[in-house]
């Protein structure tokens, strides 16, 4: 079946939805499709808990925020976008405040911010702890109120479709009913998520398989720096849910089994204020050196709100003492909660440039997705869900504008065969001895065992081993549920097929970076190294695995000095 | 171990399938649905996302009565647990339920911020006191899960009528002091599928796993609208 809009646009998360309002509001006369595998609100956006980061207030500023960042990034991030960034936050805070974001406020009725990891000024702009998710709502409730944007909830996107570097469309599984429908688009944006649930032990939500990242990387588009994935300080055990840095941004702190508040030897300044990888590395090393809480799972350490008192927690942390409650049957009021890192955003992505350009005309990405890069080595908290609202507004406009000057496209009924044949006869009718379930597993296992905090040559090389001959053994899954509605074992199998080629690209791409940059932190190679690796990593897809590039970072102000916190 | 009895539906037949999940300490009913689908029948459908009771994606009936299949252990229920489908909605596949109809429902109240003096491209600061936050902060919080829907006595009978999540979504915005839209709203949930269809049963205050009152919300609607339409006879 074949579909036509002006616009497609794949994702229905925080940058998803902002690129649909974003088009819409360029033209009226414009068709746009939002597409996406879950209800746009049940993205993984709606987990983003702790704020969203804008200069609103005197006293701060767009060069402190850019700083902020950069130095945060370990000065991989691309200074001009950065630059670009900053200043487009505080309108989308005030677009979202308009559009009835219920955010929280300070008693004289003007929108209230907090401290946050990494942020030299009280820039987190929040909505109690439930940033993400009082966002998602605002962008859904005011998305429907354009009659030219039409949703296509559960349609599960199974490839991208280019001809002579030019977009053409995108095919997606529509789940209901098990068909393959077939959306010919002039532009396309990808606002599909990060890769989360490549590790075992994650923030991320089930569906987070980086479903989008591969299928530009399969249809030749660089990936760019994969090999950074940060690791949040605090998720609580034993499940991984997200704990928000705002625990301690409203004061809370980190205690090891002595009742030390052990950042004091890691980041005197920040303290438990550090940026993501230095706090994460500060835990783990913690643990690594036998001053964690010996708990049920293994050893931990304490998140301790205690001296907050009941009153603040229920007032800013209300999702985090339910969350704390329900699955870890601990109240933060009477008792510290157990956490540990945990794996929590992709910083690398889909290469593009500012305008959320990708090298294929017509083919734009945005969020967690996209690599633009403001994130660079490590992302601020708060970072990511403003980089949704900023760039999936400038992916809505520019595929907008590139729509209203593309003729139409049309996807060849060769292609639709192929692709119709891939799914259906390949994969659906295919008989093997494997279970998808328990390649997931080991990958799982293998992301967590050996691409985690701190890496080494041989845990890589092994990494690199485990999940060639994990894609081997893919190649002879069998799918037992051949119906054809809501067919979830189908989707699962191939968003496994998705996370194998990633996990590929994140090892080598790990191995090959022979240095300690942010998030990516190498026992045999500990320190920053500006001479050789102050560049992109650029992962191209060949059948063999990836064949790698390297481009330059933009420095515009800042030239790299020594992080300290 | 602990019995799982599942209602599945292969868009034929309707049936009863158990299977046997070991249940450790803390394991929740989602997780156990996992562990059948990835160990003993991957054909088995249901939704899940963040697992954190905050997508609303995976509210299932638990021993007859709808919760959130993330957020139940399965420890507190015993070692029988049935799960079944929520009510109220027509079946796709096993725990899989047509929310087409229900997200419908939700827009059809205008469930946005209705503003005269709206600026896209130059937007400006809107004052709105913590107090004024707090009138309508807890109906932000509806996860649109669908199990107040589900356990609707005025929604069972009557496919039309819009549901209490709706409701609660259409008093969210009228009680927002930013909002402009009081009027457009009253006219949709005053109408013979709204407020005046409501039994009165509380069910959906009940099953609320956000605790968020959808009942009190048709209430507080109630009233708004009657004093509406008095003043629009009374000519105020």
């Amino acid at each position: 079946m074949r579909v036509q809009h002006d616009i497609v646009i794949v994702g229905a998360g925080l940058a998803g939805m902002r690129a649909a309002i974003a088009a819409a509001e360029k033209s009226s006369r414009l068709s746009i499709a939002i597409i996406a595998k879950t209800y746009p609100i049940r993205c993984h956006s709606v987990c983003a808990e702790g704020g969203t980061a804008a200069v609103l207030r005197e006293g701060d500023s767009f060069d402190l925020h850019a700083w902020d960042t950069v130095k945060g990034s370990d000065f991989l991030a691309d200074q001009d976008a950065v630059e670009f960034f900053v200043r487009e936050c505080p309108k989308e805070i005030l677009r979202l405040d308009n559009w009835g974001c219920p955010w929280s406020r300070n008693e004289d009725g003007t929108i209230a911010q907090r401290p946050f990891g990494g942020h030299s000024f009280n820039r987190a702009t929040f909505a109690k702890d439930r940033t993400g998710f009082h966002e998602v709502h605002t962008l859904y409730e005011r998305m429907i109120k354009y009659d030219n944007v039409e949703i296509y909830p559960e349609y599960f996107i199974t490839n991208l479709i280019i001809e002579e570097n030019t977009v053409q469309g995108v095919s997606a599984i529509e789940l209901k009913t098990g068909n393959l429908v077939f959306f010919e688009a002039k532009s396309v944006v990808f606002a599909t998520g990060g890769a989360g649930r490549l590790y075992g032990f994650t923030t991320y939500s089930h569906q987070v398989t980086g479903d989008g990242m591969t299928l530009a990387y399969r249809n030749g588009i660089p990936l760019k720096d994969m090999e950074f994935i940060q690791f949040h300080p605090t998720g609580l055990i034993p499940s991984g849910i997200l704990m928000t840095e705002g625990c301690r941004g409203e004061g809370g702190y980190l205690l090891n089994k002595n009742g030390e508040r052990f950042m004091k030897k890691y980041a005197p300044e920040k303290m438990e204020l550090g940026p993501r990888d230095i706090v994460s590395r500060a835990m783990w090393t913690e643990i690594i050196e036998g001053r964690g809480l010996e708990g049920d799972y293994g050893p931990y350490i304490a998140l301790d709100l205690r001296h907050l008192g009941e009153e603040k927690i229920e007032e800013r942390l209300p999702l985090i003492r339910d969350a704390a409650i329900k699955f870890a049957g601990v109240d933060p009021v009477e008792e510290p909660i157990p956490v540990k890192p945990v794996a929590h955003y992709t910083m690398g992505g889909i290469h593009t440039n500012v305008r959320c350009e990708t090298p294929v005309k017509g083919f734009f990405a945005a969020g967690e997705c996209a690599c633009v890069s403001i994130h660079g080595a490590n992302r601020l908290g708060t970072n990511s869900t403003a980089e949704c609202l900023v760039f999936g507004r400038v992916a809505g406009e520019n595929a907008a504008e590139y729509a209203m000057n593309a003729k139409e496209n049309k996807i060849t009924e060769e292609a639709m065969r192929k692709e119709e044949s891939r799914i259906y006869d390949e994969l659906l009718g295919k008989s093997g001895d494997e279970s998808p379930y328990q390649i997931k597993r080991e990958l799982n296992e293998t992301m967590d065992k050996n691409m985690w905090i701190f890496r080494e040559e041989s845990e890589l090389k092994e990494a690199v081993k485990k999940i060639k001959e994990l894609k081997e053994r893919y190649r002879n899954v069998e799918i037992n549920d051949r119906s054809r509605g809501f067919n979830t074992d189908l989707m699962m199998t191939i968003e496994i097929g998705y996370m194998l080629d990633l996990a590929e690209v994140v090892a080598i791409g790990a191995l090959k970076r022979q240095e300690s940059r942010g998030a990516h932190y190498r026992i045999d190679y500990p320190k920053r190294d500006d001479e050789n690796w102050l560049k992109h990593t650029m992962a191209y897809y060949t059948p063999e695995g990836p064949r790698f590039e390297y481009i330059p970072v933009t420095v515009t102000k800042w030239e790299p000095v020594e992080r300290k916190y | 171990m602990a019995e799982f009895r599942v209602r599945r539906y292969d868009g034929f037949r309707s049936y009863w399938q158990s299977f046997e999940v070991p249940a450790k300490r803390g394991m929740t009913v989602l997780e156990g649905l996992y562990y059948i689908k990835e160990n003993l029948d991957s054909s088995l459908a249901f939704r899940a996302s963040c697992r954190m009771g905050i997508c609303g994606s995976c509210a299932v009936k638990i021993n007859g009565k709808p919760r959130l299949a993330c957020e139940t252990q399965i420890l507190f229920l015993g070692d029988k647990i049935t799960v079944e489908p929520l009510e109220n909605y027509r079946v796709i596949k096993d725990l899989v339920t047509d929310f087409e109809g229900f997200f419908a429902k939700h827009k059809a109240v205008k469930p946005y911020l209705i503003r005269k003096d709206e600026n896209y491209e130059e937007p400006k600061e809107l004052l709105q006191t913590p107090e004024q936050l707090n009138e309508y902060y807890v109906f932000t919080l509806c996860i649109k899960c669908g199990a107040c829907y589900s356990v609707c006595p005025a929604a069972s009978t009557l496919d039309s009528y819009l549901g209490p999540a709706a409701m609660a979504a259409a008093y969210r915005f009228c009680a927002d002091s930013r909002d402009e839209g009081q009027r457009d709203r009253y006219e949709v949930v005053s109408s013979s599928q709204g407020v005046w269809r409501c039994h009165l049963a509380m069910e959906c205050s009940e099953v609320c796993p956000k605790n968020i009152e959808p009942a009190k919300a048709v209430q507080m609607l109630r009233r708004s609208t009657a004093f509406s339409i008095l003043r629009g006879i009374l000519g105020w």
